[in-house]
């Protein structure tokens, strides 16, 4: 699973909906891997108005990886590629959740990821 | 100027909003001239030659492209147009080197015939050498026959096409390169690979965008949609569908298969109706991006035959009180499975249209498919919602043959043996129309039942039709 697709997951759970704790979800013992992909700004420039920003953040700092500006990068700067556009590209692109856990911050619900796979079926009690 | 549009003859209806969909993707200007579900033969009005070789190159229903130099009922008429219309290029191929193709639809000729049609263009006078095998150009002249012309003895075709050969679409090379029959990994409702390839067609599938289907099985139509340049993201309530073995015989594998990893965005397991993907507001009046995710979502959701349908939940927590408390106990458990309850699926249908309009960009499209008729052979008709714009309604009918196939494999069929895709675009919140946005709100159908088969009629009609002696 590409670190990308956190930008776009949420608790399961639908009391946590309303919760903005319930998103990002944190990573734990997380595994990762890295493939590498051919930059693809046109991509990037699709995809940047519809991440949040302070979540991909919020994950990078969790991660390790180099802090990402406060602001996002506009689509010119994007264009012009650099430096942030090359961490952005790693760490949504390349890198890849194997192993580990992914929490809710709200319930403390921990999700498992198993080979790349991330497991969002919930209990009866908390359907 | 116009061009004509060789489709194939078959999944009719799927061809004219496949056409449409190309030109949107490719962002060309199109007018379809003529067009009718009983022809190969369309005809369109492009911008340029260089668009028609573009808008066909990933049509999975046409088989070529060519500049139309005359039409008409008779050979004589076609002539006459070219020789109205198209003196300005015949010095452009008057050196090259060329051949000249009859492409007879439905009827004969006698090899003495052809030569002599083929002769009577002389007059444009081409005198490059004449190479059958990659000549520089190819002239087809197509006749358009009646049904059973030869048996019926006719002398003529209905109408005649000529034109210049310019382009073949992706018909030969890519269902081919993604046949079922050769993929390391499917199942028995693993999607036709021609099928899903016109599906991602449909649903703009297209470099640089992001593609999603909550009922992704083996992974059919992320493979279709990473084919023609996507970022690809599934999820299914069965994670050993994706996981397959576990090795080679995996969803990853058949990325890896062809070639495909770099369109592999993410997998995980998840209930369509509990799902964590997050959603953005209906009519928030945001920039139509933020806060949804998906340029395009396509699935083929379960109909509930057999082990199909299913959502999170207890069945009837009167009856089995004890459920509840022990999964309490025993989630945290890796190994630990949750209790599915039966569900409907005209309510997943619902839930399905809902999720669309809360998770895609404005101009995104949802594509599924869904069976044509009831058990009761009524028609079922095309879900609504405000926020969804009908784009296309194709039908595949199954032949018997296909039928009796398709019934012992995955048994979704109903006794009519076709099914539908559809296809809808999201609305900017600015089109939507708000007294539909209310009545919607109103009457929101709830499709309440607790058995699978109160829940689907089609599993009734499977086990009470089908599975009967005798039964076809
Ligand atoms: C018709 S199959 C799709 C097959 C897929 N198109 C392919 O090519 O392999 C329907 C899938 O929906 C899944 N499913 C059933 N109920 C579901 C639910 N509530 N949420 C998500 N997936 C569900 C089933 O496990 C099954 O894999
Ligand atoms: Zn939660």
């Amino acid at each position: 699973m590409k670190l990308l697709t956190l930008n776009f997951l949420s608790c399961a759970v639908k009391t946590c909906k309303t919760s903005p704790l319930s998103f990002p979800l944190h990573p734990k013992d997380a595994e990762l891997a890295k493939d590498d992909v051919e930059p693809n700004p046109d991509l990037l420039t699709n995809i940047l108005p519809r991440l949040d920003w302070s979540a991909l953040r919020t994950t990078a700092a969790e991660l390790g990886f180099p802090d990402l500006p406060e602001t996002a990068p506009s689509p010119e700067e994007l264009v012009e590629g650099g430096k942030t556009v090359q961490d952005l590209h790693e760490l949504l692109m390349e890198t890849q959740i194997v192993e580990g856990k992914l929490v809710c911050g709200c319930c403390g619900h921990e999700y498992a990821v198993r080979e790349g796979i991330a497991n969002f079926l919930l209990p009866s009690h908390l359907v | 100027m116009e061009y004509l549009v060789r489709f194939s003859q078959s999944h009719e209806t799927f061809r004219r909003p496949e056409l449409e969909a190309l030109a949107v993707i490719e962002g060309i200007n199109l007018d379809v001239v003529s067009y009718s579900l009983n022809s190969p033969f369309c005809t369109i009005r492009l911008p340029s030659s260089a668009a028609a070789t573009r808008l066909i190159r990933r049509s999975i229903l046409i088989q070529s492209i060519h500049e139309l130099w005359g039409a008409g009922t008779t050979l004589s008429a076609v002539h006459d147009q070219v020789r109205a219309t198209t003196t300005h290029l015949w010095p452009l191929y008057l050196s090259c080197s060329f051949k000249f193709t009859l492409d007879s639809y439905q009827g004969s000729r006698p090899a003495a015939d052809k030569i002599r049609i083929i002769n009577s263009f002389a007059y444009l006078g081409f005198a490059g050498p004449i190479v059958m095998r990659l000549p520089d150009e190819e002239f087809v002249l197509f006749e358009d026959w009646p049904w059973n012309s030869t048996p019926l003895g006719l002398a003529d075709p209905t109408r005649y096409f000529f034109g210049r050969f310019l382009a073949v679409g992706a018909r030969d090379e890519l269902p081919r390169k993604l046949d079922l029959k050769r993929r390391r990994y499917i199942s028995t409702t693993s999607m036709d690979a021609e099928l899903a390839l016109v599906t991602a067609n449909l649903a703009l599938a297209a470099p640089g965008k992001l593609m999603y289907d909550p009922f992704v099985g083996t992974g059919s139509f992320p493979l279709a949609c990473a084919q023609f340049g996507a970022l690809t993201f599934g999820s299914d309530i069965d994670g050993r569908s994706m996981r397959g073995d576990g090795k080679r015989r995996t969803l990853k594998g058949n990325f890896e298969q062809y070639e495909l990893l770099g369109g592999l965005g993410g997998m995980f397991t998840a209930d369509l109706t509990n799902s964590p993907v997050r959603r953005g507001v209906l009519g928030d009046g945001g920039d139509g991006m933020r806060g949804r995710v998906f340029d395009g979502i396509i699935c083929d959701p379960p109909y509930g035959v057999r082990e199909g349908l299913r959502v999170l939940g207890v069945r009837d927590p009167e009856k089995s009180p004890w459920v509840i408390p022990k999964g309490k106990e025993m989630y945290k458990q890796a190994d630990f499975i949750p209790p599915r309850k039966p569900y409907s699926f005209l309510a997943m249908l619902d839930d399905i249209l809902q999720f669309a309009a809360q998770t895609l960009v404005d101009d995104g499209r949802l594509s599924f498919w869904m069976p044509t008729a009831n058990d009761q052979d009524q028609e079922m008709s095309v879900p609504t919602h405000p926020y969804l714009e009908i784009v296309s309604v194709c039908t595949q009918v199954f032949n018997k043959c296909m039928l009796r196939h398709v019934v012992a494999g995955d048994g979704k069929l109903t006794r009519t043996g076709s099914r539908r895709l559809i296809t809808y675009r999201r609305l900017p919140d600015a089109k939507v129309d708000q007294e539909a946005v209310k009545a919607w709100e109103g009457g929101t159908p709830k499709h309440e039942g607790k058995t699978a088969d109160e829940l689907n009629p089609f599993r009734k009609a499977y086990f009470n039709g089908f599975e009967s002696p005798g039964a076809e």
